[in-house]
């Protein structure tokens, strides 16, 4: 059952070939036998996930089943889920039973999929290695020297590892798109906007975005069908019907203007993953697609902007950890400003501390200008650059990571070296535009995911692009070793 | 911009983060390569570049002033360090 995609078992437990407690069962043991080489999961919720497969079944034998109905699936640690730990990878969290639902929460539950347990992540979804959580490090299932990638490092490995059909994510810089490329899965940035983020523990407000990782485009497209939606309780959710995701998977790709940003090719990009993006493209050609080289000058602005954009978000965000409502707090303050500085001290990671201060930096007195405008006049261009392309193209391929998974340890010590990992992926987010990894080859046996980039509100494309491209290729269907 | 130990200090007071002293020569290191890195932005000419918060370039949704929350004070102070009559408790601020 576990190699079954999402949309196989949601036809499967329509048509009573096995029940929902089977399936679930069937996690729950997989995850009990493999997760301890993995350390994908902080919590699994073992009963409660039996109680709602229950649940699942009575709706699947009255006939009142959706697509999710009886799926089993991971929420990232970042989406609160009320009465269960919420940690966000955090010791700051670790004591925090969340007292209500995040609406991306609600909503799956309330379809009917069914939650086996919260999914490491990096700290407060700072990282792109998984190697920040005070849980431990994520292994990669491809191999387990080598990191899943981040900050949703968890829900990628539990995917790709078979131990759950689909996952929640949150991504900010990339935190979906980079961990689906480096465990060989589908993973989706939806636009800015689209998914609610009420309940999903703010990292950086202007940047994050929850969306799904499956092993498939048309696994993906039934979760965000779920996921997205209007939300009058998150005040930057948009207000725009949701598509049936679904409806045209199948159109063919005729026509289909992809865009190739010189700048994605150029200097940091191991050679084995362009010769795989370069074939993937090629793939899209036989499929009917028409290729044009694009130039977005400002892409180089990408990533500084970003490591003044999000630590600035971020350290307003996490201001409101501060040990007096819920959360670490720490022994015997002395006084109120010892309260606050060490229950935040002990409870933060350094990665975590680092972002805050450079945020608290830029934000202050002086700095403002110097940095933060000019983050988000560089923020403008970026998008700008996208706009301009998409005159031209439908969408924007290139890779979505400069290299595969590299090894536990490589990079923890050097900040900077770290966040070049989402060189390709940042710019996405700058701009709110919705963007795809999916697997598109191997390099030593590891993983290099395509990344999609669409215009404004236009996942169906995406999603549409990779499905034909699934159905050409078989990529996506290559099991870890270990966990077939 | 190197930042030296007081300028890592007066950080960690705002952010009101308290740091081991023996750390802080390496937390001054990796924020000075972070700021150095970010410097980069300085290379491009942005006069008259208009400052985009939102990525849509959106403006705030506004709802009417009414009450729509329900008081649930009880099950949130359910989970806090030290509540008393429904308030939080903290240190003595004023002597």
């Amino acid at each position: 059952m576990h190699q079954k995609t999402l949309a196989e078992l949601s036809t499967g437990l329509k048509h009573g070939e096995f029940s929902s407690e089977e399936l679930t069962r069937d996690c729950l043991q997989r995850v009990a036998a493999r997760d301890a080489q993995l350390n994908s999961f902080i919590t699994v919720t073992g009963e409660a996930a039996l109680q709602a497969a229950r649940a699942a079944d009575t709706r699947l034998l009255a006939g009142d089943a959706g697509p999710l109905t009886g799926i089993p699936f991971a929420h990232k640690d970042i989406f609160c889920t009320r009465g269960v730990k919420t940690s966000c990878g955090s010791r700051m969290l670790d004591n925090f039973l969340a007292p209500y639902d995040a609406t991306v929460t609600y909503k799956l539950a309330a379809a009917g999929a069914v939650m086996i347990g919260k999914t490491n992540m990096d700290e407060f979804a700072m990282g792109s290695s998984n190697e920040t959580s005070f849980y431990g490090p994520v292994k990669n299932p491809w191999n387990p020297e080598k990191v899943p990638g981040g900050s949703s490092g968890g829900s990628a490995a539990a995917v790709a590892a078979r131990l759950v059909p689909a996952s929640t994510g949150t991504d900010t810089g990339g935190s979906i798109r980079q961990p689906a490329a480096l465990c060989g899965i589908t993973g989706l940035k939806p636009t800015y906007g689209r998914v609610s983020r009420y309940g999903m523990i703010a990292f950086a407000s202007s940047l994050d975005q929850g969306g799904p990782l499956a092993r498939t485009a048309e696994d993906a497209a039934l979760m965000l069908g779920v996921m997205a939606g209007f939300d009058p309780r998150d005040s930057t959710s948009v207000d725009r019907p949701v598509d049936d995701y679904t409806a045209r998977l199948n159109a063919p790709l005729d026509g289909l203007r992809i865009g190739l940003p010189e700048e994605y090719f150029g200097a940091g990009l191991d050679s084995g993953v362009g010769a795989a993006i370069e074939a993937a493209v090629g793939e899209f050609t036989s499929l009917g697609a028409r290729i044009t080289r694009v130039s977005m000058p400002n892409s180089h602005l990408a990533v500084p902007a970003y490591y003044v954009v999000a630590p600035a978000e971020c350290s307003s965000n996490l201001s409101r950890m501060d040990g007096v409502r819920f959360g670490y707090r720490a022994q015997d303050p002395g006084d109120l400003e010892d309260l606050y500085k060490r229950s935040r001290g002990e409870g933060f990671g350094e990665e975590v501390k680092r972002r805050i201060m450079i945020g608290t930096y830029a934000l202050s007195a002086g700095y403002y200008d110097a940095y933060y405008l000019k983050a988000q006049q560089a923020r403008r261009l970026i998008r700008e650059d996208f706009l301009r392309a998409f005159t031209e193209v439908d969408v924007i391929m290139g890779p979505t990571a400069p290299t595969v998974a590299f090894r536990l340890g490589e990079k923890a010590d050097d900040p900077v070296t770290m966040y070049l990992s989402d060189i390709y992926t940042i710019a996405v987010n700058l701009a709110g535009l919705p963007g795809l990894s999916i697997p598109a080859g191997f390099v030593d046996g590891l993983p290099v995911g395509l990344q999609i980039i669409g215009n404004y509100f236009d996942e169906a494309r995406l999603l549409n692009a990779a499905h034909r491209f699934q159905q050409a290729t078989d990529w996506h269907t290559r099991i870890p070793n270990g966990f077939a | 911009m190197t930042l030296e130990t007081a300028d890592v200090e007066k950080i960690a007071h705002l952010a009101r983060l308290a740091i081991d002293p023996g750390d802080i020569p390496e937390y001054a290191r990796n924020l000075s390569a972070i700021l150095a890195f970010v410097e980069q932005l300085n290379t491009v000419d942005t006069t008259g570049v208009e400052p985009l918060a939102h990525p849509l370039d959106a403006t705030q949704r506004l709802r009417p002033d009414m009450v729509t929350e329900v008081d649930e004070r009880e099950i949130f102070q359910q989970i806090a360090p030290r509540t008393e009559d429904g308030l939080y408790l903290v240190p003595r601020v004023i002597e």
